[in-house]
């Protein structure tokens, strides 16, 4: 296998020790297409399956099909492989695979790499017929090699060649061959993992690709002086490899619901995908609507008839959905609304990671329209978020919204796998006769709770309405009852807030900062807040999973907290701005919130640029708030 | 449900009045068609023994769409326009659920238009009413999409602009129409006789009723009151008799053969005189909760069958990892 052109530089890897790694992070760049994704995908599952933590994350170009050999158009997956448990994307990347220059130039110029950081360069743009393109990969190869990058060439295609007709395609399984060999896994594991992923197709497909996976692991071995071993604990525990729409529609699942209607939309879609192709298998059914509210409004009609439904989208048809969720609070009919957000206003950045919904979600519908909001914060709690939201949705007759967002929505994880609980499931719509003398709104003075009247139940018949009614659901406009019925749609939140517990904080309970945040940051809050500990500063970390309500005893424990502050992937206006100052200065909304809930001055730190927040910028942040006084903002 | 547990409980229920179906008084105005409308629902709900309980009317936001207030069944007063997404919701949870629609003018053919051309697709088992008095009358008095060119409302003092949509035309015009037909209000015996036909339709069955608005339109359909001539009746064996009685009345009649599309469609061309009868009935077009159907069952121990085989696509074992673990060492 051996060739002249890429002569070994040093001991071939076959040769050398592995070096050891604590973690490494590691990506796969092609154009759309070239099957980056599915290299990377592979590589992340064999790794877990390994036993090391894995974190992936899908690098996205906003369009299907960008233009070939562009620095927007990259498409692939970044890896984090660690030691022990990964709960985030973690910071710039070690090592990158890139089949060609242009999409790697992007990744540079958008500070994804770790300057100096090693990168295999598919090889072949050098000798390109077409001059420009060849000059283009030799400037692009020198400015790198001077900007001090550990750039290799790799003759991928032309060795993927001796096995293949069309190299273009089977690259990707070259590429996993010689990253297995770099980090020094299983090459069998490897071979399984391919065996999983096309063995729906014929088998001739997979032993193609096991050949070209033996090919790039053997080159590897004889040409690249680089050998890594991460090192991985046995797992103990049957664990599944999901990313956070996979697990969101597991979730619906096992919720016992079987209504889904949806509407496509991004970054949402993919849960409903999934769902299509498996809801049926046990009786449920994903219905595609015509368009988002009417999505909304056949999952309420499903839900009011006995049957709890969910309805799943983003952003933009969360904004749609608005005036079904109102009319839901107003009958109080039970429905569980999934919202995966994406960068906004308006269309925004479809595939983007943002976190910008969180008062759209709380205060969106005109009037009172009390919601249940709870947030996700790791890929397991996407998986539990929905049975939680399906009984809190129907013990409460409210709508529950699950926030989560386009980082969870793409990112795998291992994840303990789910111990089936039949607890989980709906109870059968209730179908006994109603007891004379009930009525459909028999608030309770104290909770707010009424028994739900579902169609079927003898005696119980009665016209639900969005207009405002009396207990019997007769309309109303009576001041008296207007009053009544509000506050009993109200009372439903403090009911439910009197039911939960306080937040446990991550770290010590007191301190001189304490970093709070909600959804998809957790993982990369508590990495950095863990790292500033070890270090030996008194910050300690704590995260919502429920906005509206929110759980008792969040004044007392910021309290015990020199400063406390926000880091979230919204807008917050920066105080070193020339406009803003204390009066004008627009917070994140969590921030927001929180200031209003607790009356004690919250600083927030927040970015909107599409990308999860890494823990180098929250140890930043934090690093500085420590050093300013209390009340000084960041 | 088994039909065997149903027949047991019918065995006990007493036959149901007019009274068991009805709710309060109207707040309708007087001499509005809604309350000819709610008549003749009521009649059939009576003749056809619906279980109250089991029968569910979903309306969308107007003065048609109060109707369900003032049946003693199930209701759901919605949302503007969206009364047929709720139905549709409605009826694929509970097939054992008998489901109406009614909607008015503004409802269905504005602001709710995209859910009726869907609905018609979906041709979902529910007995649509379009209360068509070709004018807003709860917001009082504007020009709605059925308003004849030239109708002078609030929002077109001078008249309004446009050719008036064609209900029949449209729902016509779209795949899967199943049952069109329309109805008049001041004809309640064709009326009923419509209601029972597109209620014993198992699909989407889309009743037109031509109805008066006394506050807003008082003069609209008066010279079709006045003159039968001017309204024609549409018969067929395979779509309704005309009685004799009605027949003496009425004398522009017109045979019909319901299962004729591109008749249906000439016959929806007609506006003077306005057509009365079934257009259009095809028995054979698949209902969307009949083609939706999984057929599995919702038990308990299916469901997790089914949740466990999909963990398996995901799963890692222990043992594989630590037998991987050792490779690697």
């Amino acid at each position: 296998m051996n060739d002249a052109a890429t002569l070994p530089l040093e001991a071939p890897a076959e040769a050398r020790q592995p070096i050891e790694l604590a973690e490494h992070i590691v990506e796969i760049i092609s154009d759309s297409g070239e099957g980056a994704q599915r290299c990377g995908q592979a590589l992340g599952a064999i790794a877990a399956r390994t036993g090391n933590g894995v974190w992936t994350v899908e690098i996205i170009p906003a369009e299907i099909r960008p233009p070939a050999r562009s620095t927007a158009g990259a498409s692939g997956n970044r890896i984090r492989i660690g030691a022990g448990p990964v709960t985030n994307g973690g910071g710039e990347t070690d090592l990158a695979v890139a089949f060609n220059e242009q999409v790697l130039l992007g990744r540079v110029r958008a500070g994804e790499l770790k300057p100096g950081c090693t990168i295999l360069l598919e090889s072949m743009w050098r000798d390109d017929r077409d001059p420009a393109i060849a000059a283009g990969y030799a400037g692009v190869h020198d400015q790198l090699i001077a900007a001090g990058y550990d750039l290799r060439e790799i003759p991928m295609e032309r060795e993927c060649r001796k096995l293949v007709a069309d190299a273009r395609r089977g690259k990707n399984m070259f590429a996993l061959g010689m990253l297995c060999g770099i980090y020094s896994l299983d090459l069998e594991l490897a071979r399984e993992q391919i065996a999983l992923a096309f063995g729906k197709k014929d088998k001739g497909v997979v032993t193609q690709n096991v050949a070209l996976l033996e090919a790039g692991h053997a080159w590897a071995g004889q040409n690249l002086d680089i050998k890594y071993r991460i090192p991985a604990a046995p797992v103990t525990e049957p664990k599944i490899v999901v990313n956070g729409n996979t697990a969101l529609a597991l979730g619906i699942l096992a919720s016992g619901m079987e209504v889904c209607a949806m509407y496509p939309i991004t970054p949402a879609t993919s849960a409903s995908h999934y769902l299509s192709d498996v809801f049926e298998k046990v009786g449920g059914l994903v219905h595609q609507a015509e368009d988002e509210i009417a999505a909304c409004a056949f999952a309420l009609g499903a839900s009011y008839a006995g049957k709890c439904a969910v309805t799943i989208t983003s952003g933009p048809g969360y904004s749609l959905k608005q005036e079904g969720l109102g009319l839901a609070v107003m009958g109080e009919i039970p429905l569980v609304v999934v919202n995966v957000q994406r960068g906004g206003p308006s269309t925004g950045q479809p595939t983007k990671v943002e976190q910008g919904d969180l008062l759209a979600t709380m205060f969106g519908s005109h009037g009172d329209a009390p919601k249940v909001v709870i947030a996700p914060s790791t890929i397991e709690e996407c998986f539990y978020s929905i049975i939680t939201a399906r009984k809190l949705a129907e013990t409460f007759g409210m709508v529950v919204v699950v926030l989560s967002d386009a980082s969870l929505a793409t990112s795998q994880q291992p994840i303990p796998r789910p111990q089936f609980d039949p607890a989980w499931l709906a109870a059968p719509a209730d179908q006994s006769r109603i007891a004379a003398g009930a009525r459909p709104y028999d608030w309770d003075a104290e909770t707010g709770l009424s028994r739900r009247f579902i169609p079927g139940q003898p005696g119980g018949m009665h016209t639900l309405t969005g207009l405002a009614h009396d207990r019997a659901s007769h309309v109303a406009y009576d001041p008296e009852i207007n009053q009544e019925s509000i506050r009993a749609r109200s009372l439903k939140l403090a009911t439910l807030a009197k039911t939960l517990r306080p937040p446990v904080v991550h770290g010590d309970a007191e301190g001189d900062l304490l970093v709070v945040g909600w959804g998809s940051t957790r993982g990369a809050i508590e990495e950095a807040v863990d790292g500033l500990r070890a270090e030996g500063h008194r910050v300690s970390a704590l995260h919502l999973s429920f906005l509206q309500p929110m759980q008792p005893g969040l004044k007392a424990i910021m309290q015990r907290f020199a400063r406390v502050i926000t880091i979230e992937a919204n807008w917050s206006d920066r105080p070193g701005d020339a406009m803003i100052d204390a009066d004008n200065r627009r917070y994140s909304a969590l921030a927001m919130l929180l200031r209003a809930r607790t009356l004690i001055d919250i600083d927030c730190w927040s970015e909107v640029k599409g990308q999860a927040i890494k823990p180098s910028s929250i140890r930043r942040v934090a690093l500085e708030k420590l050093r300013a006084a209390p009340g000084e903002t960041a | 449900m088994t039909e065997a547990t149903e027949c047991l409980l019918r065995l006990h229920d007493e036959q149901h009045a007019l009274e068991d179906y009805q709710s309060g008084v109207p707040r309708w105005c007087s001499g509005c068609g809604d309350n000819a409308i709610l008549t003749a629902v009521q009649r059939l709900c009576r003749d056809e023994d619906l279980r109250p309980e089991k029968t569910v009317f979903v309306s969308g936001i107007g003065c048609s769409s109060r109707f369900p207030h003032y049946m003693r069944t199930y209701g759901l007063h919605g949302i503007h326009g969206r009364a047929l997404p709720i139905a549709e919701g409605v009826r694929m949870a509970r097939p054992d659920l008998a489901v109406f629609v009614n909607t008015g003018d503004g409802d269905c053919c504005s602001i709710g238009a995209a859910h009726w051309i869907h609905a018609i697709r979906y041709n979902m088992n529910l007995t649509v009413m379009l209360h068509d008095n070709q004018i807003y009358g709860l917001t009082k008095k504007q020009a709605s999409p059925t308003s004849p060119i030239g109708t002078r409302s609030n929002t077109t003092p001078r008249g309004s602009y446009l050719e008036a949509l064609q209900p029949l035309q449209v729902t016509l015009g779209v795949q899967n129409a199943s049952f069109v037909a329309q109805a008049v209000d001041w004809i309640p015996e064709v009326l009923y006789d419509i209601l029972r036909a597109a209620y014993r339709h198992r699909g989407f069955s889309f009743v037109r009723i031509l109805q008066r608005c006394p506050e807003w339109l008082p003069k609209m359909f008066e010279p079709y009151i006045q003159d039968p001539q001017r309204v024609r009746l549409l018969h067929h064996e395979r779509g309704l008799t005309i009685s004799p009685g009605l027949g003496k009345i009425y004398r522009n009649q017109q045979e019909h053969d319901p299962r004729d599309l591109a008749a249906a469609r000439a016959v929806a061309d007609l506006h003077d005189p306005i057509p009365v009868g079934i257009l259009y009935h095809n028995p054979d077009v698949p209902c969307y909760e009949d083609l939706r159907q999984s057929g599995q069952p919702r038990t308990p121990a299916h469901i997790r069958a089914g949740l466990e085989a999909e963990f398996d696509k995901f799963t890692i074992w222990p043992h594989d990892a630590s037998a991987a673990a050792a490779d690697a060492g």
